[in-house]
């Protein structure tokens, strides 16, 4: 079969099924462009005092949690430096210290490569972070309210009981690399719902509250709200954190559309249609 | 054949996917220079703007405590003005400083710095959030702008009130810095025109012998050097037209995000 058919199929023990309703599949590419743009406009933004801290303020007269600097060497060598606590390390050509797009060195935390815009344009990357924020949350919102109305979290993310008790089988599963087939691969995993809820339900969240936090505004709408979280800096490095949570989960869920099958799992959350391979009944969430 | 097929297709997906991201990674720095894209990004600031002030438009800041006051008081931006004026001025003690209140204003006027260490103050400890991220804690004395602003008697048409400043932002001594509240802002019971810094005459390097405190705005609003009140209705025939010398470079007009 070289072309998918318009309808289910079945011929040679295979079929399409058809999953990822519209408004997931559309709301996941939005969000696709929003963090991937939110994520380096945020690091143009970062490059503007690359330092993070806890607590209400910068200056407590505490050294920061993290330091990001650049220092020039005798021999007029510019080097890059990472501070974690007590602990500094030379991470010249990535933080602190990086050629830019032109090949010249240059003082900023991290390189052109991975900001928006690619130089040191700290109302530029505002621009671009606040733009996409709305967006993320219009769209984030879009898809709660789908999800809630057409009960696809409690039917297909919530785990059941089931799932829980099988949870050691399947971070078993996950470690041989032994995917589900067939029927049982129409079905989120117990680890995959896990993921899917910390990160659509906690971590975006909260990544967007601790955005809101950095608000001088927004800190006095609910007096003390801010120090729930440990104070505005704290947020900062909250947000800061929680952006590469949100790296590491995209990590994993790109190596894993990858492993279980690059081309069917991008067309079923492009077009809606997933081939099940019905030779392969016997998968790991088969019953047993 | 069905399967060399998709391994065809594969690799051009994964080729057309790498390339697509390339495309738009360089194409978010074009569209950084141009001159329309950037107003599209600066669609969302009205939406800031409503947001916060639909949920705050009358909260206060947080007010911090003694226990929290940061060691040192960060300077940034201009420290000394680099002008003969205001060279002169602050040599005499600002015993000639006179901030001018005018514009569209009933009953403008000046006032001494006597004068306005008279009028109704405020002191508090508040957190400053710099644009750039950073946070500091200071306290502030100083007059109450609603006061300054209630002796001149600001006309109905009055919407903004726009702060000239003393410190020129060119090596030249041109570009004088000056920003601009609008006057739900200016009339907030924390906007205060500073005259103290934690229980000292304001430093120089902190904007002597005036500078603003609009506590729930970023850094940039607070302006140092503070010369000369200006009400007006609009912002757009002054300067660059986009209200302050940092707005006037492409930072946001609201800066209370």
């Amino acid at each position: 079969m070289s072309r998918p058919a318009s309808t289910v199929t079945a011929s040679a023990g295979s079929h399409d099924y058809r999953r990822h309703a519209a408004l997931v599949r559309i709301t996941h590419w939005i969000n696709v462009v929003a963090l991937t743009i939110l994520l380096m406009s945020g690091l143009g933004i970062f490059n503007a005092h690359p330092a993070l801290y806890w607590g209400h303020s910068s200056y407590d007269g505490r050294p920061p949690l993290v330091a990001v600097d650049a220092r020039v060497t005798g021999a007029d060598e510019l080097r890059g430096t990472t501070t974690i606590g007590s602990a500094t390390f030379d991470t010249t050509g990535v933080l602190g210290a990086s050629r830019d797009r032109d090949g010249e060195w240059s003082a900023r935390g991290f390189p052109w490569w991975i900001t928006i815009p690619d130089n040191l344009w700290l109302s530029m990357s505002r621009a671009w972070h606040f733009f996409f924020a709305w967006v993320l949350v219009l769209n984030g919102l879009a898809y709660l309210a789908y999800g809630l109305a057409s009960r696809h979290f409690t039917r297909d993310v919530l785990p059941t009981r089931g799932d829980l008790a099988g949870i050691g089988a399947s971070i078993r599963d996950h470690l041989r690399f032994r995917h589900a087939h067939g029927e049982a691969a129409t079905r989120y995993n117990v680890l995959q719902k896990i993921a899917y809820l910390a990160i659509v339900f906690v971590i975006l969240p909260l990544t967007v509250l601790m955005g809101l936090a950095m608000s001088p505004w927004l800190d006095g709408v609910w007096p003390g709200w801010v120090d729930l979280f440990g104070g505005r800096q704290a947020a900062r490095t909250i947000h800061f954190a929680c952006a590469w949570l949100i790296v590491a989960f995209v990590a994993i869920h790109v190596f894993q559309v990858i492993v279980t099958g690059l081309w069917n799992n991008l067309r079923s959350m492009i077009s809606g249609r997933y081939r099940i391979d019905a030779s392969a009944e016997e998968g790991p969430d088969a019953p047993r | 054949m069905h399967r060399a097929e998709r391994s065809t297709r594969r690799k051009f997906l994964a080729r057309a996917l790498g390339a697509a991201a390339a495309a738009v990674l360089a194409g978010c720095n074009k569209l950084s220079a141009t001159e329309w894209f950037p107003k599209v990004l600066e669609l969302a600031q009205p939406l800031n703007e409503r947001m916060a002030k639909l949920v705050g438009r009358r909260a206060m800041a947080q007010e911090f405590t003694a226990a929290d006051l940061s060691p040192t008081f960060r300077s940034n931006g201009t420290s000394a003005p680099d002008s003969d004026a205001y060279r002169a001025l602050a040599g005499a003690g600002f015993a000639g400083y006179r901030l001018e209140v005018g514009g569209l204003a009933a009953t403008p006027r000046a006032f001494t710095l006597d004068e306005l260490r008279a009028l109704p103050s405020r002191t508090q400890i508040t957190r400053h959030d710099c644009v750039e991220g950073w946070s500091a804690i200071a306290k502030w004395r100083g007059a109450r702008l609603s006061a300054i602003l209630r002796a001149v008697a600001p006309l109905a048409n009055a919407r903004y009130v726009v702060f000239h400043c003393a410190d020129p932002m060119e090596s030249d001594g041109s570009d004088l810095y000056y920003e601009s509240i609008d006057l739900d802002d200016a009339n907030h019971e924390q906007t205060i025109l500073a005259y103290e810094l934690n229980d000292a005459p304001l430093p120089v390097a902190n904007g002597a012998p005036l500078r603003l405190r609009v506590e729930r705005q970023l850094g940039y609003k607070h302006a140092k050097y503070v010369m000369r009140l200006e009400l007006v209705e609009s912002f757009a025939a002054i300067r660059g037209g986009q209200g302050g010398y940092w707005e006037d470079q492409g930072y946001q007009w609201y800066a209370g995000i």
